[in-house]
């Protein structure tokens, strides 16, 4: 009867710990957006967020400006690239092929790359020996090689989830595999694909580590489209903020982090919402 | 006609298809390529074991001095502190998700988790700056920067890692395992804890390099909390600053040049050598787990 | 005289009725089968007598089953009754480790630490259960690397070591070729004389071949419940015989 007892403290132990971590794990995330937020979003107003960038204003606007041309031209270049990898490895090579394996290597080694690694690779060929300097296309071909790992594995678990009758029904009415591929196959795998291009998007937005030296830390006074300016990014914006060390940027840096979690809030929902919407796919 | 058009699209298609999935391979070679060439001679010149074991780092010195070793056991004293914080928290949480969490809580907990993964390295430095570093400042003294305000946001940071991988590995254990462990009279938790969380082992694993990678390669959290001063090896402590690999290279890349710069790169090149290790070993797991 | 007591029990998932105003006698040192068609409850019965139910979400019983006239749902500590009434499941399930590991996980979960004494235990266990002399040589080898009879005798090794009176059987053979489903029916034979066995199974030669009483079920009740010999050569119900006589649905 003692071992019993014992027993059962000790297994009520480990499940008011398994709790407690539960518990600290989701209160840790509340206070880091509640310190964040609660500083943060009374300070965004009309001239933080659009009006011209000085000393007082501490403007994000070419910043997030900079962002979403970032976001759009990267994701032009990796996302095709991504698919049409993702396409390869699973409609067309073989089971086995070598290439295949290698290229799957090279995936998961590109994905494990450090944002600093990129940062001087980006540095080292784009801003020095192409002659790009720093600027925003040096920072974008680097953000392009950085999300391909997360374009491809995302893109190829959505299009190996298809099921197969439907590649089997199609090319059975006589399409071939290409209009198989393209009409059937990526339509169906496209809440998957997307969510991918979703987590590329936060990836890209949170990025500074990469960019430091390859779009660099400048600031314009007003948001240009230029691929060669220097000009840098929100999450770039927010790290010169917090580092000047200043009360007033500080505070900024609240409300520049405060629009990056928005964001990234909004990208997490979305990706739920698209993954919600894949699982009722394939439990049909 | 037509098919022959169709044939041709086909082929050109399929060829595309192709190189789009060979740029990974290139991308990877020429990361690799750059990186030692422009690291490589500098190692040489400064010779290898002068590099990584000299723990002197005086690049505007006049003889410059570069050895790194004090980065080296830098990172690896910060990663130790991460996972030591993260992986026992993370574990109890993916065993909590998967095996005692109702479903309510559920749905408040596994997003949360997610949000924690999608929060940028600067909102956690930010968050470590201005919470962490005062915390300790105010408590143990010092200035707050250091190996163990490092150590704690890096333990936050890999936490969603360490979750969502362990939880889904504790998820694909066979109901059956626990239904006999149940059956001869254990309890829930001695079920969990001594026959799903072994049976998940490989899984766990698996996290905590992934988790030891995200570590040893985060950059703008460590720089904005770890103080960022070289400390000769003696006087390396939990409590006082310490500087990374990672964060070498980003607070001396702005203003090097020469050798200095190119030692820099170097620094890349060891962290780098780092994340393959670590790379290998995942797949040594994966290929372990295929045979099994 | 009787070990286990089922009076008026009455089980629902949820709004499902999966057992109907059951009540039954279970003998000690006997084998008792049940039998019937799938999704008859005769597995959900099986599984409430140490209470496995419990386990799954919105399962509601009442009436009352005794274990040597205690409630097993009111007076007996779940992980007390479970050491007492011992379940080997349908498919073999034995834990990722070693041979003896599995064997030694039950006593060493309640408490024995003394290794020595885990060895006899290991080893009674495993004799008892017919495999000593297949598995001595290789007792810290995976026990995954077993077949399949091997394992489910394995199974009821695991079940044997915490030295419960009563052992569940669920469909323990359906898995299984004949050869080691002769096995483990030689072995129940056997070991009645130690223990109360309730057995489930698809398999009517199974019954009228082991136990002594058998219990036909249909739709969540028990239709006849009587000595294994009189249920299949004189069935008193309409629905027994049609069942027996393989005319059913």
């Amino acid at each position: 009867m003692d071992v019993l007892r014992r027993r059962k403290t000790i297994s009520l132990i480990l499940k008011l710990t398994v709790w407690f971590c539960g518990i600290l794990t989701v209160g840790i995330l509340i206070y880091i957006l509640l310190f964040i937020l609660l500083r943060g979003v009374p300070k965004i107003n009309m001239e933080f967020l659009f009006g011209e960038y000085n000393s007082d204003t501490l403007s994000a606007f070419s910043s997030v400006v900079t962002t979403i041309e970032m976001v759009i031209i990267s994701l032009f270049i990796s996302v095709p690239i991504g698919v049409f990898c993702a396409i390869y490895l699973t409609e067309y090579a073989k089971r086995g092929n070598k290439t295949v394996k290698v290229i799957r290597l090279a995936v998961d080694t590109l994905a494990g790359i450090p944002s600093i690694v990129f940062g001087l690779f980006g540095m080292i060929l784009f801003v020095k020996l192409l002659g790009f300097r720093a600027s925003v296309l040096s920072g974008i071909c680097t953000l392009s090689i950085m999300i391909l790992p997360l374009i491809i594995s995302s893109s190829e678990e959505a299009i190996k989830s298809v099921p197969d009758m439907y590649r089997e029904g199609s090319l059975g009415l006589g399409a071939g595999r290409l209009r198989t591929v393209f009409r059937i196959v990526l339509p169906t795998a496209m809440p998957g694909i997307l969510s991918g291009i979703i987590l590329a998007i936060g990836r890209i937005v949170g990025e500074t580590a990469a960019l430091i030296f390859t779009s660099g830390t400048n600031v314009l006074k007003n948001p240009t489209l230029d691929l060669m300016a220097s000009q840098r990014t929100l999450a770039i914006h927010m790290y010169m903020l917090a580092s000047e060390g200043l009360p007033h940027s500080k505070e900024m840096a609240f409300a520049t982090g405060s629009i990056l979690i928005i964001i990234v809030f909004l990208v997490n929902y979305t990706t739920t919402k698209l993954a919600g919407r894949i699982g009722r796919l394939s439990d049909e | 006609m037509q098919s022959t058009k169709a044939n041709y699209s086909e082929k050109l298609m399929q060829a595309v298809f192709y190189l789009s999935a060979l740029i990974s391979i290139i991308a990877v070679i020429a990361i690799c390529l750059f990186l030692l060439l422009r690291g490589i001679p500098a190692i040489g010149e400064i010779g290898i074991m002068e590099f990584i074991l000299n723990e002197k780092w005086k690049p505007t010195d006049y003889p410059p001095s570069y050895g790194i070793l004090s980065m080296i056991v830098g990172s690896t004293y910060v990663t130790a502190g991460a996972i030591a914080i993260g992986v026992p928290i993370g574990l109890m949480c993916a065993v909590f998700l998967a095996k005692f969490c109702p479903d309510t809580v559920y749905k408040i907990a596994k997003p949360a988790v997610n949000l924690l993964a999608g929060i940028p390295s600067i909102v956690y430095g930010f968050f470590g700056m201005e919470v962490i570093v005062p915390f300790l400042r105010e408590n143990f003294g010092g200035n707050g920067f250091s190996i163990l305000s490092s150590s704690i946001i890096l333990g936050i940071m890999i936490l969603p890692t360490i979750i969502s991988i362990s939880e889904s590995s504790i998820r694909s254990v066979p109901l059956s395992y626990e239904e006999g462990s149940l059956g001869l009279g254990a309890t829930k938790e001695e079920t969990v804890f001594k026959i799903v969380l072994p049976a998940a082992k490989s899984g766990v694993f698996t996290s905590i390099i992934l988790g030891i990678g995200r570590a040893v390669g985060e950059t703008m959290a460590v720089v904005m909390v770890a103080g960022n001063a070289v400390m000769p090896l003696d006087k390396i402590k939990l409590l006082k600053p310490i500087r990374t690999l990672t964060t070498n290279i980003v607070t001396e890349m702005s203003y090097a040049s020469g050798l200095h710069e190119e030692s820099l790169i170097a620094t890349g090149v060891v962290l780098f050598v780092f994340i393959i290790i670590l790379n290998t070993a995942l797949s040594l797991i994966k290929t372990r787990d295929a045979k099994n | 005289m009787s070990k286990i007591k089922i009076e008026d029990v009455n089980l629902y998932y949820g709004e499902f009725q999966a057992l109907k105003n059951i009540n039954m006698n279970i003998k000690e040192n006997e084998i008792t089968a049940f039998i019937g068609p799938s999704g008859c409850g005769k597995s959900t019965l099986l599984k409430s007598l140490n209470r496995m139910n419990d386990l799954i979400e919105g399962v509601k019983i009442n009436g009352r089953m005794l274990l040597d006239d205690v409630d097993i749902y009111k007076d007996i500590d779940a992980s007390v009754l479970r050491k007492r009434v011992g379940m080997v499941f349908q498919k073999p399930n034995p834990f990722p480790m070693s041979i003896y590991e599995n064997v030694a996980y039950g006593p060493k979960t309640h408490g024995i630490k003394q290794r020595s004494k885990l060895d006899d235990i290991v080893e009674q266990s495993l004799r008892a259960a017919a495999m000593w002399d297949e598995v001595k040589d290789r007792l810290k080898k995976s026990a995954l690397g077993l077949s399949g009879g091997q394992q489910q005798r394995l199974c009821i090794a695991r079940a044997f070591s915490v030295n419960p009176e009563v052992i569940l059987l669920d469909e323990p053979t359906s898995a299984l070729d004949p050869i080691s489903t002769m096995k483990i029916e030689d072995l129940l034979v056997d070991i009645k004389k130690n223990y109360t066995i309730v057995i489930v199974t698809h398999n009517m030669q199974q019954a009228t071949r082991i136990s002594d009483k058998t219990g036909f079920f249909l739709h969540g009740e028990v239709v006849e419940f009587d000595d294994t010999e009189k249920l299949f050569s004189m069935p008193e119900n309409k629905k027994t015989e049609d069942y027996i006589t393989g005319r059913f649905g």
